[in-house]
């Protein structure tokens, strides 16, 4: 009974910060100078772990593809296959799951340890709301780079497929024909779907880690917790929304 | 009143500089039937206090009496067990309360923005409440790092400071505020002796120009028994004695005398009698 009424307390706190940090919304052209210090932290230096997990998730997915169809015969829906799972599944998903991974935790850290060290008690009797002032640069931030980072995965996804169908010797299929059945059945609301899912996915890591962050009280061993806390979290809502993302947007 | 804000805010020209004690009303502080628990702890019990406006008001007392508690309650950062803390009539848990009366709160260990530098610390009060222009906010800025001797300090981080840096920094940054009400938590606790005294001359200052309201939380005994209006000693939570500097001199309750004067006693010491 405790634990579920500890769960609601938790929820109803994090869907309380949102509405306030977007409540203060009008005043975003203040924050501009953070949110954009946020983009550059949890979006710019994420690209290079980025790039490289979706290169090789391409080149994983072509190669089983490969494996799988070339019994049937039917390689050439290879390109298909790894742009359809890049664009509706895999590109949001990983995107999200790395930026839980390498952004909410620290995310997680800096707030918990603003909050343990009462940092955030002097932002309070400064009068500035730490929802203005911590939270909504960063989930303004991941609003902006979520769609980019996708979008840039799933690109480069696309080359690794693309490099494993030129060179593995059993595929064998030219990069123009592999592009040209990437592109066959993609459509734009597929790949709209997508980012709309990196988006709320987005919106959520970054909202639960600023929660957990806040709502640390204690010393620098809880600071641990917390973050362990933030990534879990994440995690779990990533691949619980996704499916729910999914149905709700019928693929 | 949040409306009002908002729009003084949205407007290019930037606020005019406030000055203290003119364009804001000296700040009383009632307590009333305070009480405080964490969990099944009592921290505090029953504290009724009246602060006048441009009073200040010193809280001595043992280590773990409460003293830190009862000023996070009456900041309004922490929502108390039981009574109530009214600044002017207001709650001080209400933005709308801070930002008529300006209270600031010199933090016992600092809580200076690690990720900020000294400067950005203090800036960051002014800029946020779009309170002058930039230069007219560096002018104040530079001036209270001069007063607390920091100007070498200007463009350093939180973490290259010592600890008396670190309180001197905390101070300064509440000054910046220009509060009508100051609480200090122990802000002479790692000071040299020339440096506490120029804290207590500072504290004294506000209050006769700009009817500052402070309340000092302290060990330093010269502090309080020269600058104080009143004097309160919390022990256990407990509020046991409220009196003027000359008052709490006579006093003769044997704890307020150990408490104020202990003496080392090698034939006899009190580590003997509190291990027995
Ligand atoms: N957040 C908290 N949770 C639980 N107990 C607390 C908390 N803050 C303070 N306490 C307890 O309240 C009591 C009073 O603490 P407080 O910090 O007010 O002491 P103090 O009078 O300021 O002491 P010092 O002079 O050493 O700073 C202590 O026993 C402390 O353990
Ligand atoms: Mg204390």
């Amino acid at each position: 009974m405790n634990r579920i009424s500890t769960i609601f307390d938790w929820l109803g706190g994090a869907v309380v910060m949102a509405f306030r940090a977007f409540r203060m919304l009008p005043e975003a052209p203040r924050i501009m100078k953070r949110t954009i210090e946020q983009a550059l932290h949890g979006g710019y230096l994420s690209l290079p772990i980025v790039s490289i997990l979706s290169f090789f998730i391409g080149a994983v997915l072509a190669l089983q593809a490969g494996y799988a169809l070339q019994d049937f015969g039917a390689k050439q829906l290879i390109g298909t296959l790894v742009g359809e799972a890049l664009v509706r599944e895999l590109g949001p998903v990983f995107v999200a799951i790395l930026v839980a991974g390498r952004v909410a935790s620290a995310v997680t850290a800096e707030l918990a340890s603003m909050r343990v060290y009462q940092e955030v008690d002097a932002l309070v009797t400064m009068n500035i709301p730490p929802e203005r002032f911590l939270v909504l640069p960063r989930l303004l931030a991941a609003l902006c780079y979520m769609p980019v980072l996708t979008m840039i995965g799933i690109i480069i996804g696309w080359i690794g497929g693309a490099v494993v169908c030129n060179y593995v010797d059993f595929i064998g299929i030219a990069p123009a024909e592999y592009f040209q059945s990437v592109k066959q059945y993609l459509t734009t609301t597929k790949l709209l779907h997508g980012l709309i899912k990196a988006e709320i996915f987005g919106f959520v890591v970054i909202l639960i880690a600023c929660n957990t962050g806040l709502r640390t009280r204690g010393g620098p061993r809880e600071i641990g917790f917390a973050v362990t806390d933030s990534v879990v979290y994440s995690l779990m809502a990533i691949l619980s929304l996704d499916f729910f993302i999914t149905k709700a947007l019928g693929g | 009143m949040k409306k009002h804000i908002q729009k003084e805010r949205f407007q290019s020209e930037p606020r005019q500089p406030a000055t203290i004690g003119q364009t804001r009303t000296p700040v009383g502080v009632e307590v009333r039937n305070l009480g405080k628990k964490y969990g099944a702890q009592t921290v505090l019990t029953d504290i009724s206090l009246k602060i006048e406006p441009g009073e200040i008001f010193t809280i001595m007392g043992p280590s773990g009496s409460g003293k830190s508690v009862l000023l996070r309650q009456i900041a309004g950062l922490e929502a108390p067990t039981s009574g109530a803390v009214a600044i002017n009539g207001h709650n001080p848990a209400d933005p709308d309360t801070r930002d008529r009366f300006a209270i600031a709160l010199v933090f016992q260990a600092g809580a200076l923005f690690n990720s900020l530098s000294v400067y950005d610390n203090l800036a960051l009060y002014p800029l946020e409440h779009r309170i002058g222009t930039r230069a007219q906010i560096r002018d104040r800025v530079m001036r209270a790092l001069k007063i607390l001797s920091l100007e070498g300090a200007v463009n350093k981080n939180p973490s290259e400071l010592s600890g008396g840096m670190k309180k001197r920094v905390a101070i300064a940054r509440a000054l910046v505020m220009e509060p009508q009400l100051l609480l200090y938590d122990e802000p002479t606790s790692e000071l040299d002796p020339v440096m506490s005294a120029t804290i207590g001359e500072i504290i004294a200052t506000l209050k006769q120009e700009y009817q500052v309201t402070s309340i000092v939380v302290s060990h330093d005994r010269d502090l309080a028994l020269t600058i104080s209006n009143r004097v309160a000693i919390l022990m256990r939570g407990k509020l046991l004695s409220l009196s003027d500097p000359a008052g709490l001199r006579r006093d003769t309750t044997p704890e307020i005398i150990d408490f104020l004067n202990p003496k080392i006693d090698l034939r006899n010491p009190r580590y003997k009698n509190m291990a027995a």
